[in-house]
């Protein structure tokens, strides 16, 4: 990246430490790792439980599955942030609410497999990465601002809409704007 | 096959969030099941929240983090942090066989040869899946071919996911994977295209619309 994009740089590392940890089971790896993540993902926990003392359990708790599951990563295709980010909301959400949590299973006979990866698709992760980045930075405040509700505090579409004080289309149109633009961004159909 | 009517972002963001509540989950985890352009398309909101994550500036101490850390080594030096293994390989079983997937199928306890369906009159069966989300009512629904759905106006949301057959709704057809969203807005009579019984998952609130389409049911032919 052109000066020095540090988030870039950071996950292309990540990934690279991520896959030490699955490897080997690299303490001095997961070390790294657990320094840049464990405080984002405290505040992350902290916005929707309010309770330090949870919100640093269920911190422990998603980089205890990042280190057991360092091996699943897939290094070539996936990104480290959105992988820890879907471990913490998993581990959040079995928390708040105590009925199971209704997921697909890419092992289920029943489940339709996506097409074959193009042969770069590291190449083309890494990419998407910087462009995803991009594009966030291009997005207006008021769609932002929902994305933030929406991922950190963890609100439905309806809810934002009351505590906007929206009318429910609106806050529909502006979720269809950003995500729109954001998948163009990375080349796919708004 | 490819899935003609995929989620809408505002749903699949609830998905993504984490506040879909599990009645709707179920319907919406169902579809990415079989649409992997869904899939997609949930990536990029994981990608974005991943990338949200990033930018946060935590308030936290250097003592908190260590602290943190020496916590954490305690753990995996008591042994809690036993690795997980390589990735499954699929089961190789024909696909085409299993009419539900997961997660339906083990809410439902089986797909859907095996389950006991009741029925609603005039040809349609239904089956409703408990779940503990009082908010709102899962149920599978079997359609006659070329009969319509015993519905509607709707109270709230309703999502409608096919899983065999399909359905004509207003000169739109809706096949395996599809998903229909409507709300209190519209006013619809869905029919199974003939040929083949349709069957759907079908996600409303209030349990209370069931009532109101059972009297429906019992009420003379609407004509169609
Ligand atoms: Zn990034
Ligand atoms: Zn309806």
């Amino acid at each position: 990246m052109e000066d020095g994009d540090r988030s870039e740089t950071e996950e292309g590392d990540m990934a690279r430490l991520l896959a030490a940890v699955g490897r080997d089971a690299s303490m001095e790896a997961f070390e790294v790792v657990f320094r840049n993540y464990a405080p984002r993902i405290r505040s992350y926990m902290m916005r929707l439980v309010r309770d330090p003392q949870m919100a640093e359990e269920l911190m422990q708790e998603t980089m205890m599955t990042v280190w057991r599951k360092a091996a699943l990563f897939d290094a070539e295709k996936g990104n480290v942030s959105a992988w820890i980010f879907t471990i913490a909301r998993n581990l959040r959400t079995d928390s708040f609410r105590r009925t199971r949590r209704a997921d697909f299973d890419p092992n289920d006979p029943a489940f339709v497999p996506d097409p074959e990866q193009p042969a770069d698709a590291a190449f083309e992760a890494r990419e998407a990465e910087a462009r995803l980045h991009e594009a966030m930075k291009g997005l207006p405040a008021e769609q932002r601002d929902l994305l933030h509700l929406a991922f950190f505090e963890e609100v439905s579409h309806s809810e934002i809409a009351s505590r906007l004080a929206l009318p429910l289309g609106t806050v529909k149109s502006r979720i269809r704007l950003a995500f729109g633009k954001l998948r163009s961004a990375l080349g796919e159909r708004p | 096959m490819s899935v003609r009517h995929q989620v809408s972002d505002e749903l699949l963001l609830d998905y993504a969030s984490g506040s879909l509540s599990e009645g709707w989950r179920i319907a919406v985890a169902s579809h990415l099941a079989l649409c992997p352009q869904s899939r997609r398309r949930l990536a990029v909101m994981e990608l974005t929240a991943g990338a949200l994550i990033e930018e946060e500036q935590p308030e936290s101490s250097t003592a908190d983090d260590d602290d943190a850390w020496s916590a954490m080594r305690t753990r995996l030096a008591a042994g809690g942090g036993a690795l997980s293994g390589g990735v499954d390989t699929p089961r190789p079983v024909s696909r085409d066989a299993i009419v539900l997937p997961e997660p339906l199928r083990s809410y439902a306890g089986g797909d859907v040869g095996s389950l006991k369906w009741r029925p609603l009159g005039r040809g349609a069966y239904h089956i409703l899946i408990p779940t503990a989300d009082k908010s709102t009512s899962v149920r599978l629904l079997r359609i006659p071919a070329g009969k319509p759905v015993p519905e509607h106006g709707h109270g709230g949301r309703e999502l409608t996911l096919v899983l065999s057959g399909s359905f004509n709704d207003g000169g739109e057809v809706f096949a395996r994977g599809d998903l229909e969203e409507a709300d209190e807005t519209l006013e619809h009579q869905p029919v199974a295209t003939p040929g083949e019984d349709c069957i759907c998952l079908a996600v409303t609130d209030a349990p209370l619309k069931f009532r109101s389409w059972l009297v429906r049911l019992v009420q003379p032919v609407l004509g169609i």
